[in-house]
């Protein structure tokens, strides 16, 4: 089973430096589209590959970049951004790249703004990766001694600059409207669209914002083409996946396996099973914004379409787990928590919705809650549902509660008949 | 006033962008780094320095959760208290650090060596519980590691 | 310019409708009620507060449709919609609700109540009934200054408080901090606000989170106000407004729409300068002084009519109009002394300058434009005048200007001009140029391309040499240094390059300035340019008085037994004191006529009352060149009259036939056309007192009036009839017409489900477009006349710093430059201390430091000044605060000696 994008990471090792990453054919995807393709010709490929984003939406990269307006119609700078601000709970796979393999992803990145023709590049990175942050440091340094960035990188006349920026806290500005508003230095809110940032995104200029594994992808999609690409997955998708678990597993961890790979199989042959006298209860499957799966579907293949067809998301590929001895509105409630918390105040649905829905699960835990009360929740799924808020973050907020409130409402009417937190 | 030091810093992050005020996330960060926390003095610092004014300043800085609009211990530790935390027991982790240093979230200790403050979810969700000590990391937490983590920090 | 119309369809009506609107705009424009916050016709849309929700369908064949803002959305042809789907009305009721949550709920208590968007939105949405039941989340309030109450409390997030102050007005000291559902929008520190138009928060803020402190101290439910059409006093600008009174006493002032010229908004000169109307030094009764040794003693009227008659039996009669004053009043001042002893009573530089200014604005050259103009401008050039200060809604208009060439970026990659967040982000720092040549910084400087600091005479040569640049037939200019050149060379070309070139000039520059300004318009005109001049002029009448015959100043020879009628003048603010004390020493009576008292009105022999802007009516015509109309918001009170009718008295004391002719005003309007033809427009364009709607008044209360019957029911149990007003076609009641009347003669803003001020988009074509009827107020000046022009040739000799002394520069002051808002309680705390600036190295020159006081001498005038220093101000110059209370006048520019002292 080939698994590219980790092959080479070493878990608790340094990762490759510039000479060893050099030396697994490194950069030569760089060399390669820099001696002899066309940014077209790159974009092609990419669309070919059929390369879904990583970051937990699945918009087709290739596509993404045939939006942005070619040279001769906008004047001016054009931004690649790689988005590792990484904050949605439960997830952590793009740090283990961060920390893992810089060079891969700063060389996507190199291909990714050349394709583009972006001069200008960014990693827009959560400001709790400290390790990461020297690592990537230290990466881009050599990059730019070994003369894969700067002016003229390896005599092509191609010129681009790639920086750090570390945020300053708040899960909102993953959302890519927000981090291009964060990277300007402002307050993390997400803008309107359209204009969509390939047209108008950072600094007013056509930009792409990327995942970090997307981005990680490029090199091999580059070196190895897209049928090899497509073949990776089980699904036809396309490539391999980071799927990462949480929770009460035997051993949780990260994995890069076949896109379309079943939870089954992640949760039992990697992930070791449950921990002794705990049961599965339920699954997200993508990280905090993404629908409850329940035992029964721990069949469902962990690729786009099969996701949604059980009724939840991919997301970001990293589950986590709710076990029976976990109280699933005290699961859930964790959740909102942090969603109210992290809502950038921008829209009345979400900032006052929100915090309101929190309060209402509070009064499930400490046994105050009525009947009433799950009207109210039900009542602000819907309300909070995508189109009616500014951006996606509050519709997603209520994904893992609308289909907890589906599945375990038993559970939330023992809070209520019981008075008090049968898990307590 | 901006040390020597804090405005070099400055100066080297504004030249990432487009025009200074775009380093302001950055600048706050790196007058956070030196102070500890921001004061309203080192907003208007920032403000002249990045030719805002203070409200356009203070408007980011209090947007955002990792900077701090009012003074913190020498060490400031972040617990997570996010989904895959709570099933792995962060509660007990912070119960026991909160007795022991007779704080609760949010507060200082009063010989200012600690504050702890809740944060979301740190990425370390499968070595769960974890929390973070300034720039360290510290995960699979278990009471019994607590004492000695702490001794570390004075 | 026509457009083709789309088809869109709503609840399954199709309609036409205007491409490149919103829908919001659109719907409101069709006479739909969407509720909407955070969408503001001049601010835009931002999507925030999604309560502006519709239903879209994707085709006739979608029958589920889904919810999307109508403010996000562009009407765009073959869109179907509907406004009133249960599931989208149920949403938009979900809104309200959210955000009352935690609303206080205060409205008995709140400032707002009765006028309050908030309210009306709450009704129209059908939200009533409270789910929440957890404890509310609060805040703390700030002090803001003297003219803006905060009340953190209400905010419902809607954001339009920041985007008016920062985005829209360049404001600084406003901002929202924190986040989620902690979102604070206030100060960085407590303090007041320090924008010229942070009065709009109060119109702006759909709750009452933002209100009008002034109103405050002597506050009135909104719904038992009095209410008039009225044109701002304080600026030569003229916005309208909307005037409010009860009990007899003026509460507020609001804006009142007008397409052309302010839109919604106000500054707060014009906003918070209507408390000298309720100043203690109020004029209330006539006054007498017996002879020159003895004090002013109030009389009744009868006891001053034979003083008068026989001071008007004077051989010499003279006298002096004034700025201020409405065309009638200074017309029958005319008529009461003859045209030939007419006076405009302003400094004869004023008068030179304004007649200048009218002689270029009608040769032809260049156009008058109107604000709304003005903000199409896409190169602007301004010399020497500091417009936040002395037009402070011009510098607004200007401010708007500077992003159309953004707005232009956006539309060209499909961005609409409304879609107000997404264009900043675009655009980011770009700017349409915009240069200033003034002797100081100003605030608009921020948005120029270039600056150049200099005196009118090096501010003259480098527009003189714009012109060259332009033409070359116009003159040239000798030994500029290269910067200079360059500069002249990129401001001519981006004139040049420009669709709609503006020019700027006012009260604080000169002649030179004015002729290098006229020929940069003709250089313009013969390349088939349209150029734009903007003159920012002292006072809401002085265009008017300019276009009026009258003499200078300069030209005023005193005989024996000469008396001296002064029309609400205090000419100690118009020329040196030394020449008025003077003049009112050789005058054997001394009749003024004013509001306030004043250094000429207390030197009065005999001092007649004259009502304001609020209680009485009149003609005032704005620097564009536009006559409106104010009307009385209530009677004067005897014996208070109108200053038209205290001189009609006088005219019939004189014996004169006016006398007895002149009973209304419309009277003196029929005789003023007669003198002034130019004036018939006014006369065909304005309604006079016969008109009606529907044989009805316009009413000047809503319906909502309250307690007519209990209002002096401690004075007497009988109810009062309302006062008659015989003047105008407005009524002092609640009875008459109360729906759209013509936009002149709007009273309020009121329409059944619209009690806030957003009602004034019922009362036009479209939310932020013409009123129905058209924009009120009459063009009198268009430049059609094409006379043959020449160059002016006469340029000035740059300007060489003086041993003797340094170059004194008026600094006009919005609070405190103009007289009567500087009697407004609110107001004149924002006045500051008479100062000088100047720049380090004259300070040092002269050992002194900021806030020193200095004493300045200019020719034998001594004034004590705080110094203040600032960078921006050339060697060899300083600036003096103009013409601040306390201060004595100082006709400048002129050389001065700083002392310390
Ligand atoms: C509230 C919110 C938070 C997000 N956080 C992240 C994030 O931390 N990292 C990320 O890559 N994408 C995040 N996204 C998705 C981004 O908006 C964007 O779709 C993604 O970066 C695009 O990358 P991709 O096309 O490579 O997937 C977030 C979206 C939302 C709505
Ligand atoms: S849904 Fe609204 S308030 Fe929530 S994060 Fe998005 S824009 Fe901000
Ligand atoms: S008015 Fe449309 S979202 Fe606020």
């Amino acid at each position: 089973m080939e698994t590219p994008l980790t092959k080479y990471i070493k878990p608790n090792q340094a990762p490759l430096d510039l000479k060893e990453y050099e030396k697994t054919g490194g950069y030569e995807g760089v060399r390669k589209v820099l001696k002899g393709m066309l940014p077209d010709d790159i974009i092609g490929l990419v669309k070919t590959s059929n390369l879904l984003g990583r970051g937990g939406a699945g918009f087709q990269t290739g596509l993404k970049w045939s939006l942005v307006p070619k040279e001769k119609d906008v004047a001016g700078v054009r931004y690649l951004v790689a988005n590792a601000d990484e904050m949605e709970p439960g997830t952590f796979k793009d740090r283990y790249l961060l920390e893992g393999n810089p060079h891969q992803l700063i060389e996507g990145m190199i291909i990714a703004s050349y394709a583009i023709q972006a001069e200008k590049a960014y990693i827009f990175m959560r400001w709790a990766y400290k390790k990461a942050e020297v690592i990537i440091k230290k990466a881009i340094e050599e990059a730019y001694s070994a003369g894969y960035l700067g002016k003229n990188i390896l005599g092509s006349g191609y010129n681009l600059d790639l920086h750090l920026h570390t945020s300053a806290g708040r899960y909102i500005c993953g959302e890519e409207s927000a981090l291009l508003n964060a990277l300007e230095g402002k307050r993390g809110i997400p803008r309107a669209k359209p204009p969509f940032p390939a047209t108008s995104g950072l600094f007013g200029q056509p930009t792409v914002v990327n995942n970090v594994e997307t981005l990680s992808w490029i090199p091999h999609i580059i070196e190895n083409g897209s049928d090899w690409f497509i073949k990776l997955s089980t699904s036809g998708e396309g490539g391999t996946k980071l799927y990462g678990v949480s929770g009460r597993v035997k051993k949780p961890g990260l994995w890069e396996l076949p896109l379309g790979t079943t939870i089954r199989e992640i949760i039992e042959d990697y992930a070791g099973g449950m921990q002794d006298g705990y049961q599965l209860k339920g699954i997200i499957p993508g990280g905090a914004s993404t629908d409850f799966l329940i035992a029964s579907q721990i069949d469902t293949k962990m690729d786009f379409a099969s996701v949604r067809a059980a009724g939840s998301r991919l997301g970001t590929g990293t589950m986590m787990i709710l076990d029976d001895k976990t109280c699933p509105v005290a699961f859930i409630h964790n959740l909102i928590k942090f969603f109210a918390k992290e809502s950038c105040g921008f829209c009345t649905p979400c900032r006052e919705g929100l915090p309101w829905v929190e309060k209402v699960l509070m009064k499930f835990e400490e046994g105050n809650a009525t009947l009433k009360d799950i009207e109210i929740l039900e009542f602000h799924t819907k309300y909070l549902g995508p189109g009616n808020t500014f951006c996606a973050h509050a519709p997603g907020a209520m994904e893992p509660l609308q289909s907890g409130l589906k599945y375990f409402k038993d559970d939330f009417l023992r809070h209520i008949n019981e008075k008090h937190c049968p898990w307590r | 006033m901006l040390s020597e030091k804090e405005r070099e810093e400055i100066l080297e992050e504004t030249k990432l962008y487009p025009y200074p005020k775009a380093a302001c996330i950055d600048a706050l960060k790196i007058v956070q780094h030196h102070r500890g926390w921001i004061s309203d003095e080192a907003i208007a610092d920032i403000a002249s320095e990045l030719d805002m004014s203070r409200d356009e300043v203070d408007g980011v800085a209090s947007f955002y959760t990792r900077l701090y609009r009012k003074p913190v211990g020498r060490n400031v530790i972040l617990i997570c208290d996010s989904v895959s935390c709570m099933i792995m027991g962060y509660e007990s982790i912070y119960d026991y650090i909160s007795k022991k240093l007779g704080i609760k979230f949010g507060e200082t200790t009063s010989d200012g060596r600690f504050t702890i403050i809740p944060n979301t979810c740190l990425g370390d969700c499968d070595h769960a519980p974890a929390l973070m000590i300034n720039n360290d990391h510290y995960n699979n937490l278990s009471i019994e590691k607590i004492d000695l983590m702490l001794e570390k920090y004075q | 310019m026509e457009v083709a119309m789309v088809k869109i369809q709503i609840d399954g009506t199709i309609y036409e409708v205007k491409p490149g609107k919103n829908l919001l705009e659109t719907c409101l424009s069709l006479g739909f009620d969407i509720p909407y916050f955070c969408f503001h016709p001049s601010l835009g849309s931002v999507g925030a507060c999604r309560l502006c929700a519709v239903k879209k369908y994707a085709n006739s064949n979608d029958k589920t449709g889904r919810i999307v803002m109508s403010c996000m959305e562009p009407a765009v042809d073959g869109l179907i919609i509907s406004v009133k789907d249960p599931e989208v009305k149920a949403f938009r009721a979900s809104i309200l609700e959210s955000l009352m949550a935690n609303h206080p709920h205060d409205c008995p208590v709140c400032d707002e109540g009765g006028e309050c968007h908030l309210q009306d939105m709450t009704v129209m949405t059908g939200h009533n009934y409270r789910r929440f039941d957890f404890k509310k989340r609060t805040h703390k309030n700030q002090n803001l200054g003297p003219f803006i109450h905060h009340e953190m409390n209400r905010c419902i997030q809607c954001y339009r408080c920041v985007r008016f102050y920062r985005d829209y007005a360049g404001g600084k000291d406003l901002n929202v901090f924190g986040s989620a559902n902690n979102v604070y929008f206030g100060r960085h520190e407590e303090g007041t606000l320090e924008s010229e138009f942070s009065g709009n928060l109060a119109e702006i803020c759909p709750t009452g989170v933002f209100t009008d402190k002034t109103l405050k101290k002597h506050f009135t439910r909104k719904w038992d106000l009095t209410n008039a059409p009225s044109i701002c006093v304080h600026c030569s600008v003229g916005c309208n407004t909307i005037a409010s009174e009860r009990y007899g006493s003026l509460r507020r002032v609001v804006n009142r729409y007008n397409g052309d010229v302010n839109g919604y908004l106000l500054c707060d000169r014009g906003r918070f300068g209507y408390e000298f109307v309720n100043s203690t030094k109020r004029i209330k009764n006539p006054q007498l002084r017996q002879s020159k040794e003895s004090a002013l003693e109030v009389k009744e009227v009868s006891e001053i009519i034979p003083k008068l008659s026989e001071a008007l039996k004077s051989k010499n009669i003279v006298g002096f109009g004034s700025p201020r004053a409405s065309l009638e009043a200074n017309f029958a001042l005319s008529k009461l002394v003859g045209a030939e002893n007419f006076y405009h009573g302003i400094s004869d530089k004023e008068y030179h300058f304004t007649k200048l200014c009218l002689q270029i604005l009608t040769s032809g050259a260049v156009h008058s434009p109107s604000l709304k103009e003005v903000e199409k401008a896409n190169a602007i050039f301004i010399l020497g005048e500091d417009v936040t200060n002395t037009a402070p809604m011009l510098a607004l208009a200007i401010r708007q200007a500077t992003r159309n060439k953004s707005i232009e970026k956006a539309e060209k990659i499909g961005i609409p001009k409304w879609n107000d967040a997404a264009v900043r982000e675009l655009a980011q720092n770009i700017h349409s140029p915009l240069f200033i040549a003034s002797p100081y910084f100003t605030k608009l400087d921020e948005l120029a391309e270039t600056t150049y600091r200099a005196t009118s005479e090096d501010i003259a040569r480098l527009g003189f040499a714009v012109a060259s640049y332009i033409s070359n037939d116009a003159p040239s200019v000798d030994n500029l240094n290269i910067d200079i050149q360059n500069q002249a060379k990129r401001i001519a070309d981006a004139l040049k390059q420009s669709k709609n070139p503006l020019i700027v000039i006012g009260v604080q520059g000169n002649e030179d300035i004015a002729h290098a300004t006229a020929n940069i318009a003709l250089a313009l005109k013969s390349i088939d340019k349209k150029p734009s001049l903007s003159i920012a002029l002292p006072e809401s009448n002085s265009m008017g008085l300019g276009i009026m015959e009258g003499k200078p100043f300069g030209e005023l020879k005193i005989e024996n037994d000469t008396t001296l009628v002064i029309l609400e003048n205090d000419l100690y603010r118009r020329v040196e004191k030394s020449l008025v004390d003077n003049l009112l020493e050789k005058c054997q009576n001394i009749i003024v006529l004013d509001q306030l008292m004043n250094e000429t009105s207390s030197k009065a022999d005999i001092l007649i009352p004259t009502g304001t802007f609020a209680e009485s009516e009149g003609t005032l015509v704005n620097n564009e060149g536009r006559a409106q109309r104010y009307y009385n918001v209530y009677p004067a009170i005897e014996p208070i009259r109108e200053s038209w009718r205290w001189i009609a008295e006088l005219i019939r004391i004189q014996g004169k036939p006016e006398g007895n002719s002149w009973q209304k005003f419309d009277d003196v309007v029929n005789s003023m056309v007669v003198s002034y033809p130019i004036f018939s427009k006014i006369k065909e364009y304005l309604p006079n007192a016969d008109f009606r709607m529907f044989n009805e008044k316009i009413s000047r209360q809503t319906m909502r009036f309250s307690g007519r019957t209990a209002m002096n029911a401690n004075i007497s149990v009988h109810e009062q009839k309302p006062p008659q007003d015989a003047d105008s076609p407005l009524a002092f009641s609640m009875e008459g017409y109360q729906g759209v009347p013509p936009s002149s003669l709007t009273p309020f803003h009121w329409a059944p489900g619209w009690n806030s001020n957003q009602a004034a988009n019922k009362y036009m074509v479209e939310p932020n477009g013409e009123l129905k009827g058209g924009n009120p107020g009459i063009r009198l000046i268009e430049n059609t006349t094409d006379q043959q022009q020449s160059y002016y040739k006469n340029i000035p000799q740059p300007f060489k710093p003086r041993n003797e002394g340094l170059f004194i520069v008026p600094v006009h002051q919005i609070f405190g430059s103009e007289e009567l808002s500087s009697n407004g309680e609110a107001l004149s705390s924002r006045i500051p201390e008479p100062f000088i600036k100047i720049n380090l190295k004259e300070a040092t020159r002269y050992s002194i430091r900021s806030n020193d006081t200095v004493h300045l001498t200019v020719e034998n005038i001594d004034v004590l000044v705080k110094v203040e220093i600032d960078a921006s101000i050339p060697d060899g110059v300083a600036g003096l605060s103009f013409n601040l209370p306390g201060m004595p006048f100082i006709s400048l520019p002129k050389i001065g000696v700083i002392k310390k002292s």
